[in-house]
């Protein structure tokens, strides 16, 4: 491609003329634009450069919409020398074009194959690990304690147990889930979690690998566990046309009485009013029981882009980012949990209970739009919004996803 | 010693007169061939080609425009373009109404004016978003006011019957201001005299209007008419804006449909975008040669 070749030797006579690519000197870009990940960041790179006088840091902030394609322009035409991005399916194409470099030499020399044990399978491609896993969050319900209580319901452990509960929230006239599916991705927590409670984390890893049809019976049984909830009203009405911000006042005064989140959304929650003591956690109640219980854990990584021109800086900035301080600080300023395992527990509780769940669970996924490939996750979250709004059309929207799997995973 | 004039400049001399259009013409057309041609030429040959902006092309003849012809998304953004072509039309007489109206001497009327065009001066993402909120359920007016009439609220953009007419509808708004201001300007341009004798002759109201006024505003309809088929094929940020194509695809345009695969978070399939791209081009063309004939055609009697 022409433009593309225009561009490397733009880059090209840019470095030329450019002193930036002495050692020494190191080039982060990545996308901690919001206040707090960019303090976090900010911290990172300020206690790396007392650890490592010799190294001079230059960070490059992107927006973080923008970051997602700026990051396929810059990895070809002017390679920086760390970039931030994703574990799992979402680096796959990036590793696959050779534009990242192998770090497994960094992961073996400090032991990490052991103490980042969670996040291993999700950095390894073709038996080569790509990158560094510095912070993840759980997945779960959370629910109004208050309002529980006042209903007497206990958590649900069980499906049967979260049906009565819904059930019971329904007759009192509260809504059982709230949710917001305008941008698609909440709907795939719902997928996500039902797949993993009714047929297992390799189940749910060989499907969004594209190695199980759409049309499997297994798939259907998801998706009728999902019609129990969509056909009895238990979600919010008119969620198509909401954010997943949107949907958090229904929670908040009390009209919705659980939310299958993220826990960044607990942040959201209380700027919206509620006390931390109105809100529980649980674990999405178990389904097909003996099933070894796999969570959702969406993983932010860092990588050494091939092209990048102080490789062994950089190698040495990724060692320290994996470190069992450093994780613990830079993850007590984000609000999330570090990887490595052998940090201290977090003081907050939901980040307490999320690294309990997350450190005993079978498996790991990593979001439905991060573990399948970018095509099949956009026409599967819509195939997912579309059965939450009309679930008649499942077999309809399965044959469509099969269609498309088949293309995509040729 | 009459021969001594350098062969160049004799061949500068003999030619000037064929010479100097181009040469003024130059820069023009440079730019048109690098900025338009080219890309055009560009996005044909990708759309022959398997491309995920990285790594290597691979040639795949009319493979994306075989699976475009089986893709559901495809006809549902084909059959939205046609529904926004024919309903976009409609700000042509909702433009010329508000310019008729608009187009009497009162005191302030310039300000008036100012506020009828406001629409069109303002983002269209802006536009986007005001209506959004409009048809937002729980607190946008729009549903507030369907709740008051219907006792029901009508999610306008979550509801995949609606959606479409929706954003059509926030399209207009802007559309018909400027369709209006081609209008007003039109209107300045009509012969008073001949109002004047159609007056004595007796003609008034929408008579007056049908044969007198509107064929002196024939050059204004046919620019508006332009602009707004056109405008309704790239309908782009509005869709982006207000659904981003959705409920599950069901508000999809082409202009969008081709961004999505090509360029946004969940494609970069550049070989299918581009055919979409291709298609869109095509169906653009057929109005576009229309045009221009139209406009040769005056020319020529003119």
């Amino acid at each position: 491609m022409t433009l593309f070749k225009s561009l490397r030797l733009l880059a090209l006579s840019a470095t030329l003329l450019s002193t930036a690519a002495f050692a020494g000197e190191i080039t982060i870009n990545s996308d901690h634009s919001d206040p707090v990940p960019k303090k976090a960041m900010e911290e990172l790179i300020a206690d790396f450069q007392k650890a490592n006088p010799d190294v001079t840091v230059k960070w490059n902030n992107f927006d973080h919409e923008g970051y997602k394609s700026a990051i396929r322009n810059f990895l070809t035409a002017d390679a920086p020398d760390v970039v931030a991005w994703y574990a799992g399916n979402r680096m796959a194409p990036f590793v696959k074009a050779g534009l990242f470099e192998d770090v497994t030499d960094v992961w073996t020399a400090n032991g990490l194959d052991e103490q980042l044990k969670s996040s291993a399978p999700s950095m390894t491609i073709d038996g080569k690990k790509w990158g560094m896993p510095y912070t993840y969050y759980q997945w779960g319900i959370y629910y109004r304690k208050d309002i529980f209580a006042e209903q007497g319901i206990t958590p649900p452990k069980t499906w049967a147990e979260l049906l009565a509960a819904s059930e019971k929230l329904k007759a009192a006239g509260v809504t059982p889930f709230t949710i917001g599916t305008k941008a698609l991705w909440p709907t795939a927590g719902w997928f996500d979690y039902l797949d993993l409670r009714v047929n297992g984390y390799e189940f749910h890893m060989d499907l969004t690998a594209g190695k199980i049809p759409y049309t499997d019976p297994r798939v259907k049984t998801v998706f009728e566990k999902w019609g129990e909830l969509v056909k009895a009203d238990y979600f919010i009405a008119n969620h198509a046309a909401i954010d997943w911000q949107d949907a958090v006042p229904q929670l908040v005064q009390g009209k919705a009485a659980m939310y299958l989140m993220g826990n960044f959304a607990v942040a959201t929650f209380k700027d919206g009013g509620l006390k931390e003591e109105q809100i529980g956690f649980l674990q999405f109640p178990e389904i097909t029981p003996g099933i070894p219980v796999a969570e959702e854990a969406p993983t932010d990584t860092f990588h050494i882009p091939s092209g990048a021109k102080n490789k062994e800086d950089a190698k040495k900035f990724l060692a320290y980012l994996a470190s069992p301080a450093v994780q613990a600080k830079m993850n007590a300023t984000l609000g999330q949990l570090p990887v490595n395992n052998t940090t201290q527990k977090p003081k907050d509780v939901f980040l307490d209970a999320g690294f309990t769940i997350l450190s005993n669970a079978h498996g790991l996924a990593q979001f439905y739009d991060r573990d399948a490939q970018a095509e099949m996750a956009k026409a599967g979250m819509e195939g997912f919004q579309e059965f939450m709004v009309k679930p008649d059309n499942l077999d309809r929207i399965l044959e469509r996803l099969e269609k498309i799997r088949a293309r995509v995973y040729k | 010693m009459s021969n001594t004039v350098s062969p160049s400049s004799s061949f500068w001399k003999k030619n000037q007169q064929k010479l100097a259009p181009w040469l003024f013409l130059a820069p023009g057309i440079l730019m048109f061939v690098i900025y338009v041609l080219v890309p055009i030429v560009q996005s044909i040959w990708i759309s022959f080609h398997d491309w995920d902006g990285l790594g290597e092309k691979v040639w795949i003849g009319l493979g994306n425009y075989v699976e475009l012809l089986d893709d559901d998304t495809f006809y549902v953004a084909l059959k939205n373009n046609l529904i926004w072509l024919v309903l976009y039309l409609l700000s042509i007489p909702a433009g010329l109404a508000v310019a008729l109206f608009l187009n009497q001497t009162v005191t302030g009327i310039r300000l008036y004016k100012s506020l009828f065009f406001f629409p069109f001066v303002i983002s269209q993402v802006v536009v986007g978003l005001m209506f959004t909120w409009f048809y937002a359920p729980d607190f946008g007016l729009f549903s507030k006011l369907m709740e008051w009439v219907t006792g029901e609220q009508i999610a306008v953009l979550a509801d995949e019957r609606y959606v479409t007419y929706g954003i059509i509808v926030a399209g207009l708004w802007p559309q018909t201001a400027y369709c209006m201001i081609l209008y007003l300007t039109g209107l300045n341009t009509i012969n008073p005299e001949q109002v004047e004798a159609a007056r004595m002759d007796g003609a008034k109201g929408f008579r007056l209007l049908w044969n007198i006024i509107l064929p002196q505003l024939g050059p204004a309809t046919f620019i508006a008419m332009v602009v707004t088929v056109i405008g309704s094929l790239r309908s782009f940020d509005l869709v982006s804006v207000m659904t981003a194509g959705g409920p599950y695809g069901s508000s999809q345009v082409l202009s969008y449909f081709m961004y999505e695969q090509a360029l946004s978070e969940y494609g970069f399939r550049m070989g299918y975008g581009a055919a979409i791209a291709v298609v869109l081009f095509l169906i653009m063309m057929v109005f576009i040669s229309l045009f221009i004939v139209r406009m040769l055609r005056q020319e020529r009697s003119a």
